[in-house]
């Protein structure tokens, strides 16, 4: 038989460990773009309204002789949070890693569907291209926020990006969701018809359990959104009321649309939104508490108590997502509720993060870069961790909602832990994935650049949103009561270029080894 | 000393340094507005408390961790691991019932007897009613007037020059005083905030008094609290609201009863 050409081999293949490359190294090319846009918008806050005359002529209908657009400002927002939360971590994380860590992991030759494997990447790089392609369209990319709530998302002419970008949005979200379902029950499946003879369930090395619990919470999570998103699709585009109330009144108009109500599409959107926190977060935790049994040398702490614990997790965060809502206008008793329920979360999660520190205890650590990297995310975990308790309870949530601290919370958790868990994971698993190793120079290198900046960033982030300072904001120079913070604004955006610029050495290593035999 | 060790010990001092940061950075401003409502007290207690409990797990979490990476780095082979599980879980279960204890009971304790008071009380019958309608990307401020009623308001009414939609029919609109994102109110006399909004969502965020309500189409929101300081003070939309949302700033001004019942008469007589 004639060995198979580049395109059978690496493009069209069914084979999992070609596929979570494929969709690995597809996450850094989506990481890049993510990245670009974070810079544009840290170039603004830093120096809000200065003129950028090489960005002028190169992108003139945004950056208008220099200068960038409040609109363009809020369509990047917009793009950083959809590419970073669904279209770098998930797919690295959750698609990438997990098609080779759980395989191999349970000793399964291949995935259970490896045909789905291939189309669930295929899909996801059409969801990313029809995303990426709202920039192009008339009243540019999608400008609501990577939350879309309506009006704001539903009526066409409430912002430049729901012209067309919103429906770009919709449908690239309706692809991505198709994909994360096929390759959630490819997981699933997996996990539970393809282990090797004899591997009992509570056999099983510790971050498999993790995917095992991140497929089924996304698998019956994800369709919500789904349905969410059609639904405003339906409203966009075919005069549904299903989040527009009567006498809503844009450019001079009154609409014609009666009954709906925009907080239908906030509870639907974050049945979905808050699991998805945890369908990244539990693969990161599982990928933790295994590396830090592997470089400490002992085995994990409390192994049957730490699965309950995921399972306990899933469970209860597809009952809390209220707590996004407390100042939405919900009735204030469904607040109490989720302030009860989202801190009752805090508990398997603090014996989750005790489990991980307890498996150092009396441990013969091994401080190779894969436990660096495992360390941080611990340490990304604990202090998120403590921030949440901020934003769980409804009280203190009043002042702190939509401020930068919720910012400065939800980088270090759904940014810091998962990516600093990727790349632990990836320096571990990289021998068996090219049979050679990443530079331990450069490993270093980058890890120094990555893990304090990463931390101060958002840390100060925190302290930002405690003085009152309200995100997705274009400037707030017209605010005496933030004189004092806004200073910030300039430290922030130089550790964040720092940042950057440190992850392009990681692609450059990670490339490098590959030809290292 | 083995590399490994130098390098375990290397993090635990940057762990170590990373919790000095934050504590340094906590304590080195007040960081919280100037306080200038009754309930905003109570907030910041309970923001008070996570302050000092997360703050003091946070440095305590880092200490530790640090210590176990600075003294177990770099050794030959464990000497502990593999306990039975029921002897383990013991020590993630008493963490847990510590973290139970400090995360819920601040909540029952200190939480919701003020978010009950906030958003689940009727304001005294003194209150001093504001309506507030937000669009894109500005506050309209409406008081009731001498009668204290308002008048009837409809969306197929609104233009340029009535962008609240005012019935001109209803009598008792009549003396409404209507104005642009400028309120005034009475300290030590609650108010009372009808909220509402013409297009997107919006939020009324006031960060001296601890106030943040979303305001929703098709929906009315009342939200009340107390001023306890004259002054000045700057109202934020924090919903993002189109391209204009960092520019939807108000105000509030708080002043005795006998400057606002002037304020009021002058806006009658105009």
């Amino acid at each position: 038989m004639a060995e198979p050409g580049f395109a059978r081999r690496y493009l069209f293949t069914t084979d999992h460990r070609v596929v979570s490359l494929q969709f690995l190294v597809f996450s850094m090319f989506m990481a890049l773009c993510g990245g670009a846009f974070m810079v544009l918008m840290r170039m603004n806050l830093a120096w809000p309204g200065i003129k950028w005359p090489l960005l002028g002529s190169l992108f003139p209908a945004v950056m208008q002789s220099g200068i960038m657009k409040p609109e363009f400002y809020i369509a990047l927002v917009t793009m950083h949070g959809t590419v970073m939360i669904f279209f770098v971590i998930s797919l690295a994380l959750v698609s990438g890693l997990g098609h080779f860590i759980v395989p191999e992991q349970i000793g399964a030759r291949q995935m259970a569907f490896p045909l789905l494997s291939a189309l669930s990447f295929w899909i996801v790089v059409a969801a990313a291209a029809v995303l990426l392609a709202s920039f192009g369209f008339e009243g540019g990319a999608p400008a609501s926020g990577w939350t879309a709530y309506p009006p704001l998302s539903a009526v066409r002419t409430a912002v430049p990006g729901s012209l067309w970008g919103q429906t770009l949005w919709i449908a690239a979200m309706g692809l991505f969701i198709v994909s994360f379902l096929l390759g959630a029950i490819n997981l699933i499946t997996t996990i539970l018809d393809c282990r090797a003879p004899g591997l009992g369930l509570f056999e099983m090395p510790i971050a498999t359990w993790s995917y095992l619990a991140a497929a089924t919470l996304g698998l019956l999570t994800f369709p919500a959104l789904l349905a969410a998103a059609i639904l405003l699709l339906c409203d966009r585009h075919f005069g549904t009321s299903f989040y527009l109330p009567a006498g809503l009144f844009f450019g001079k108009k009154l609409l014609p649309n009666e009954g709906g109500t925009p907080l239908l599409w906030q509870h639907l959107f974050w049945f979905l939104g808050h699991p998805e926190v945890y369908v990244l977060a539990l693969p990161a935790w599982g990928i933790v508490l295994e590396l830090i049994s592997v470089y400490a040398r002992r085995p994990v702490f409390a192994y049957r108590t730490t699965v309950y614990c995921f399972w306990a997790v899933t469970v209860l965060s597809m009952v809390v997502w209220g707590h996004h809502m407390y100042v939405s206008g919900m009735n204030p008793y469904a607040g109490e509720f989720f302030a009860l329920a989202t801190l009752s979360i805090t508990i398997p999660s603090t014996v989750l993060g005790v489990n991980m520190l307890a498996g150092l205890w009396g441990g013969a650590i091994q401080m190779r870069l894969p436990m660096l990297f495992a360390i941080a995310s611990l340490v990304m975990f604990g202090s998120g961790g403590f921030g949440g308790l901020f934003l769980g309870n409804a009280t203190s949530d009043i002042q702190l909602h939509d401020t930068y601290f919720v910012v400065g919370h939800f980088h270090l958790m759904i940014g810091g832990v998962t990516l600093l868990a990727t790349f632990a994971a990836l320096h571990h698993w990289y021998p068996r994935m090219f049979g050679s190793v990443m530079g331990e120079t450069l490993g270093r290198i980058h890890f120094w650049l990555t893990f304090p900046t990463f931390y101060v960033i958002f840390l100060l982030m925190h302290f930002d949103g405690l003085a009152g300072m309200p995100r997705r904001y274009y400037s707030w120079n017209k605010y005496d009561y933030l004189a004092g913070v806004r200073g910030h604004q300039v430290w922030i955006s130089l550790l964040a270029f720092l940042l950057g610029a440190a992850q392009l050495l990681f692609l450059y290593n990670f490339f490098r080894g590959m030809r290292r035999k | 000393m083995s590399s490994a060790n130098s390098a375990g010990r290397r993090l635990a001092a940057a762990v170590w340094v990373l919790a000095v940061f934050v504590v340094v950075m906590a304590l080195s401003r007040v960081w919280l507005p100037l306080l200038a409502s009754e309930h905003g007290a109570g907030v910041d207690r309970m923001l008070h408390y996570l302050m000092v409990t997360a703050g003091l797990m946070l440095l305590g979490g880092h200490v530790f961790l640090g210590y176990m990476l600075w003294r177990f780095s770099g050794r030959e082979a464990a000497t502990a691991g593999g306990a039975p599980e029921h002897r383990e879980r013991r020590w993630s279960l008493a963490a847990a019932a510590f973290m139970a204890l400090v995360a819920e009971g601040g909540v029952l304790a200190l939480g919701l007897p003020v978010w009950n008071r906030y958003f689940l009380s009727e304001a005294p019958g003194n209150a001093l009613t504001i309506e507030v309608t937000a669009e894109q990307f500005a506050w309209n401020v409406r008081y009731a007037g001498t009668d204290g009623e308002f008048g009837r308001t409809d969306p197929k009414l609104i233009t340029l020059d009535n962008p609240l939609g005012l019935d001109s029919r209803d009598k008792r609109g009549a003396d409404d005083i209507v104005s642009l994102n400028v309120m005034h109110a009475v300290a030590g006399r609650p108010v009372r905030i009808r909220l509402r909004s013409k297009d997107v969502i919006h939020s009324f965020f006031l960060p001296n008094f601890r106030v943040k309500q979303d305001a929703v189409p098709g929906m009315t929101v009342e939200v009340w609290f107390t001023p306890t300081r004259q002054g000045r003070f700057e109202l934020a939309c924090t919903q993002l609201c189109g391209f204009g949302h960092y520019e939807m700033k108000g105000v509030l001004i708080v002043q005795t009863a006998e400057e606002f019942a002037r304020w009021t008469a002058e806006q009658s007589r105009g």
